[in-house]
């Protein structure tokens, strides 16, 4: 396993560690929801204190239609077996006393839909636990090595160059998040993400005063209070394609305000970092999980805004897609070939964060 | 915050402009000539590159008007603005719309032939 910087480093350690499986179609179903399970148990494969915490995930409605939406994909959520409730805003105010569900907002809570089952964990926990996991059975992880090419025989890859020398291989499977379609290039293929930045903070710790995870579409923002009683709030990307790592200030202003108008509370709060990550999106919204035109090459990427919540369905199908070649029924619907064929997850309105 | 020059109000905060994705597309003019790859091709696919990027922009809470831009997305420099249906005046902006695989697309010659 070659790392360029360490592990969990990149978008691992980025993200606002959010878990759900509420998404609406049924190809997005399947691998969250096999995720989410694996989730449950994850601690106790790893050995590892991943912090698990099925707090609750509740994602907010600001008009009539966002309610009316919202109903549909609860419906069909449960179709799919997986739990989803309509929210009323006194129900909401039960359960999170600090946000303002009054009607003089701008934007008011007009209801909301919570899959209790969703919640958060470290990520930081997850990368050491995999990691520890994996070198307990063998897997040698190399950090600071930079992948600077692909060595590829007639369509079919022989290995890798680093930048530590190079290494051979009768299987290359890639995993990367921000720069997938550079390292794509390398290989002599293209894909069809947009790479561009997506920003979080973090807030001096205070005492507990939110135990579910918040998201609103409408108004932008998501916010959850870590174990260490941080606020941990994200912001959406960037409208425009970039490589930076940092964000504009002006979409942080945006999720702020909203996050100030619905919890009047954290108004006085200090932020005390910010950051972005790079996140190559789908042009549907959906990952890639997939075969690529060079034989025995394998990527999986294009996760967008939320690769962290599929963390153990994604490794789990994608090293079987590895292992025989072949993907399995939860893999097939997200390989490249969608983009010819037609069949996109279109799950613009499930990612909840703008894109 | 990029701080882009528009060329008929000056240099602006860019939350007063909107971004436009990939300039210099064209529409293929007989889209049923295409393969299933090739219009896959000409609908999916985007220049995303790790360096100089050419793309549209309108100053939307300005003058409202559409321009080109070249932009190194390592760095957010921006290198020049130009006109729409103009190429770029430097010689790297141009030597990026020149080496881009779109300008031997499929999609990009059919709608060519229509224009020649």
């Amino acid at each position: 396993m070659l790392e360029k910087g360490w592990i969990g480093g990149g978008n691992t350690g980025r993200n606002t560690t959010i878990i759900r499986s509420n998404y609406l179609w049924d190809e997005s179903a399947a691998i969250y929801e096999h995720a989410m399970k694996l989730w449950e148990g994850l601690s106790q494969e790893l050995n590892f204190n991943l912090m698990f915490s099925q707090r609750g995930v509740l994602t907010l409605a600001h008009s009539e239609h966002e309610l009316r939406e919202m109903r549909r994909r609860v419906e069909a959520i449960r179709l799919n077996g997986i739990d989803s409730d309509v929210l009323t805003p006194d129900e909401i105010k039960r359960l999170v006393p600090i946000m303002d569900t009054s009607p003089n907002l701008r934007y008011p809570v007009m209801g909301g839909f919570i899959q209790r089952r969703g919640g958060t964990a470290r990520h930081d926990a997850v990368a050491w636990g995999y990691a520890r996991a994996a070198d307990a059975r063998g897997v040698d992880i190399i950090q600071n090595c930079a992948v600077t090419g692909f060595r590829i025989d007639q369509g079919t890859v022989r290995g890798v160059e680093t930048t530590r020398g190079p290494i051979r291989a009768s299987k290359v499977a890639c995993v990367v998040a921000g720069h997938a379609g550079v390292v794509a290039e390398m290989a002599g293929f293209r894909l069809p993400v947009t790479s561009r930045p997506l920003q979080a903070l973090v807030s001096e710790p205070i005492k507990p005063i939110l135990d579910v995870v918040i998201m609103s579409n409408a108004v932008h923002m998501y916010v959850s209070q870590s174990d260490k009683g941080e606020m941990v709030l994200g912001a959406g990307t960037d409208s425009y394609n970039s490589y930076t790592q940092r964000g504009s200030m002006t979409v942080i202003e945006g999720m702020l305000a909203a996050a100030v108008e619905l919890f009047p509370c954290l108004s006085r709060l200090s932020m005390l970092r910010s950051w972005g990550g790079i996140v190559d999106t789908c042009p549907d919204a959906s990952p890639i999980i997939s075969r690529t035109p060079v034989r025995n090459l394998y990527f999986n990427c294009g996760w967008g805004t939320g690769g962290f919540k599929a963390t153990p369905g994604s490794g789990h199908v994608f090293a079987d897609l590895v292992a025989r070649d072949e993907p399995n029924a939860i893999a097939a619907p997200f390989s490249l070939d969608r983009f010819v064929g037609g069949y996109l997850i279109d799950e613009h309105g499930a990612a909840g964060v703008a894109h | 915050m990029l701080l882009i020059n528009c060329p008929w109000c000056g240099p602006r905060d860019d939350a007063e402009f909107h971004y436009g994705g990939e300039a210099h597309i064209l529409r293929p003019a007989n889209p049923s000539a295409l393969s299933d790859e090739e219009f896959a091709e000409y609908l999916f696919l985007q220049q995303n590159p790790r360096g100089l990027h050419l793309e549209r922009w309108c100053h939307s809470d300005g003058c409202r008007r559409w321009f080109n831009m070249v932009r190194d997305t390592a760095t957010n420099r921006i290198l020049e603005v130009y006109p729409m249906g103009e190429l770029p005046s430097s010689q790297s902006g141009l030597a990026a719309w020149r080496n881009n695989w779109r300008r031997n697309s499929a999609a990009e010659r059919n709608a060519r032939n229509r224009v020649e």
